[in-house]
């Protein structure tokens, strides 16, 4: 059996715009009209519409991949072809095993049946023997954390209740190939984790998973390759950063605070660490962000200011050469500055996005911005999560035996990990 | 079109279970299930007694026991092919979530409404054998007939429910239009009438394709003889011709269903 499950070739994808007729009593007088206008038929083909063009990929076993895009740029068509619903216009895909899509979890429910009844019904529409989930249903009520509420209808469920029965019941399918959408944003915390580490264990047992979703963390906790679409056409493809970075650097140039005539423009900016360009860091790397300005008419007190916001938007870090103590300067038309800002990125587990901006303090004015002008992916081997990584240790912790007390009690905290090794 | 029959076996497990849904919500309510199961036929066969009634009073004659049987043994599946006609109708625009999310063979919705319909059916039909019981209409080996007929009825119901059911995504006023059809349907399908009553022009009204598999019940649970199996071999045609060209219809539009929804 080959490695690859999954191999989408050179698909199209057309839809028509404009009118439908969805009643015979719109269509009929239309095509009487239309054997009057011969010419008319011509028109139709102007409003054909492309919403995938040329897509090309191949996902391996045990392998995740991801797409990304802006809304319209294609992703929900790709993945209703992926999962056979719709019928590529040119193209072909082949798909090794079972497929199933976690597109709307909740999409096969029915209102008046109880939870447990629920259960089978989705479980079977999502291509499962009825023997196959009984075998699993403890385990699928009990991944809900629904069991107190198994056999009420589930019209009386709270919109979070159905998410979960929905994803429980998807994440027991086992399938070959898993197509995600979205899905990880249904749920409190706890669930949501609990579903990554779900969708972590399917990719270990050799699974193939096509992952969609505008969050780039996720994207980079999850795909080692990824895909990036827009308007239907393949922009970049390959290495998750790569595609990240080309996704961040397409983002900034289409605008998000880019001035144009502006006298003085921000032209490179790169993040890497000793070796060269890099997204990836582990938290307490050192990162070296170089920034390239050009002068277009002469330009007095400037300096540059560097900001971090993490994935959620909040500024976790912000300085400036000026602020740092290296006072400003002065740009003359056609000069090139160069600078570099040495960083530790005491940073946790997460995605963080370096901001460069060229300001001039006494006037206040911005001259220009780019916003994000990179990304940065953190690890850390602790599992610490938020912004700021404190490289936290525990250093007391004792066990009181409960014959001395009469209780059990314990002292310091759970999070005793690995951290002792920094 | 031997791997499209292949993946609807691999699902008929999710067939099961849509029956087991349709039916389950329905009786959810065990008494209003089982009223609602027998409501129409009950309603029609008291129309058709009604009718019946007037024929004879026009003709002077008595109202028999046999006739008011003959009118129940028809009314029955003929409610039973007018709901799953109905039913399947509507069982994909019904299911827009299901259709535009999640890939299955998406016949197993009117096949789901329609088996459904025939558990109605099967209801309908013990509330009806007490009736012929009270009747003493009696019983005869021709009764072995009825599977045969009601197999007939099954796959007619199937032909024009694939029919409908993709029609009506596709044209929303198709479901008014087969509404009207199954309403006025059964002045031209002997149901209330027998096409005895309409000497040698009767057999007109034969080529309804409903009518021969309807006399067919009267023959063999009220007259204890067989169907005529000429006019029976027609409705088996028709039926088997309505299941084929119903099938290709629905295989042949199935892949626009998530695009045209």
């Amino acid at each position: 059996m080959s490695d690859i499950v999954l191999r989408m070739e050179h698909v199209y994808k057309m839809f028509r715009k404009g009118e439908v007729f969805n009643s015979l009593r719109d269509l009929i007088p239309a095509l009487t009209g239309k054997m009057f206008r011969r010419q008319e038929l011509s028109e139709t083909d102007k409003r054909e519409f492309w919403a995938l063009h040329d897509i090309s990929f191949e996902v391996r076993r045990g392998e995740a991949f991801g797409i990304i895009g802006h809304n319209g740029a294609g992703k929900s068509t790709a993945l209703k072809i992926l999962s056979h619903i719709m019928k590529p216009t040119k193209g072909r895909i082949v798909v090794d095993g079972r497929l199933s899509a976690l597109i709307e979890v909740t999409a096969g429910f029915h209102q008046d049946l109880t939870g447990r009844e629920n259960i089978f019904l989705y479980g079977t529409i999502m291509g499962m023997r009825r023997r196959e989930i009984a075998s699993k249903l403890d385990d699928i009520i009990a991944f809900s954390g629904l069991e107190d509420f198994i056999d009420t209808p589930v019209k009386r469920y709270s919109s979070g209740m159905y998410a979960r029965l929905g994803f429980s019941v998807a994440a027991h399918v086992q399938p070959d190939v898993m197509i995600v959408d979205e899905v990880l944003s249904v749920g409190d915390y706890v669930f949501q984790r609990k579903c990554v580490e779900r969708m972590k264990e399917e990719i270990r047992r050799g699974a193939a998973v096509v992952f969609v979703s505008h969050n780039l963390k996720d994207i980079a906790a999850f795909c080692s390759s990824c895909l990036l679409l827009e308007k239907g056409r393949t922009v970049i493809s390959g290495p998750t950063h790569e595609v990240i970075s080309g996704y961040l650097k397409r983002f900034r140039t289409n605008g998000a605070g880019h001035l144009d005539n502006s006298p003085v423009t921000i032209s490179k900016v790169t993040v890497r660490n000793e070796d060269g360009e890099c997204l990836r860091f582990r938290s307490g790397d050192k990162a070296w962000i170089d920034i390239e300005l050009r002068a277009h008419s002469p330009c007095r007190k400037l300096s540059v200011n560097l900001y971090i916001t993490s994935n959620s938007n909040e500024s976790v870090f912000d300085t400036s050469t000026e602020r740092l103590g290296y006072g400003n300067f002065s740009l003359e038309a056609g000069d090139v500055y160069r600078c570099t800002f040495e960083l530790t990125l005491n940073l946790a587990n997460g995605i963080f996005h370096p901001s460069i901006l060229v300001y001039r303090y006494d006037t206040q004015t911005a001259y220009d911005r780019w916003e994000p002008a990179a990304a940065v992916c953190v690890s850390s081997e602790t599992d610490v999560r938020g912004s700021a990584h404190c490289f936290p240790k525990v250093i007391q912790r004792e066990i009181q035996a409960a014959s001395e007390t009469g209780f059990a009690l314990e002292t310091g905290c759970a999070l005793a990990t690995q951290s002792d090794r920094n | 079109m031997k791997k499209e029959l292949q993946e609807l076996c691999d699902y008929r497990e999710l067939l099961y279970m849509m029956i087991y849904r349709d039916i389950k919500v329905r009786y959810k309510q065990s008494v209003i299930g089982f009223l609602w199961a027998i409501l129409m036929p009950t309603l029609i066969v008291l129309a058709g007694v009604v009718v019946r009634f007037g024929f004879a009073l026009t003709a002077g004659k008595h109202l028999e026991m046999s006739e008011i049987a003959s009118v129940a043994v028809k009314s029955v599946p003929w409610a039973f092919l007018v709901s799953s006609i109905r039913f399947s109708c509507s069982s994909l625009t019904g299911n827009v979530g299901l259709v535009t999310k999640i890939y299955f063979p998406k016949e197993i919705f009117p096949l789901g409404a329609i088996l459904a319909n025939f558990f109605d059916l099967c209801v309908a039909s013990m509330a009806l054998a007490v009736l012929l019981f009270v009747l003493r209409i009696g019983w005869s080996l021709e009764l072995l007939w009825i599977p045969v007929l009601l197999l007939i009825l099954v796959l007619l119901a199937t032909g024009i429910g694939m029919m409908v059911s993709a029609g009506s995504l596709f044209f929303r006023d198709v479901k008014y239009i087969v509404d009207v059809i199954l309403t006025f349907g059964i002045f031209f399908t002997p149901v209330f009438y027998d096409t005895g009553m309409f000497g040698d022009k009767g057999k007109w009204l034969l080529l309804n394709p409903v009518a021969p598999i309807l006399e067919g019940f009267t023959a063999c649970i009220v007259q204890h003889r067989g169907p005529d199996l000429h006019w029976l071999a027609y409705s088996v045609a028709f039926a088997v011709v309505a299941v084929l060209s119903g099938y290709v219809f629905f295989k042949h539009l199935e892949p626009a269903f998530a695009e045209s929804i």
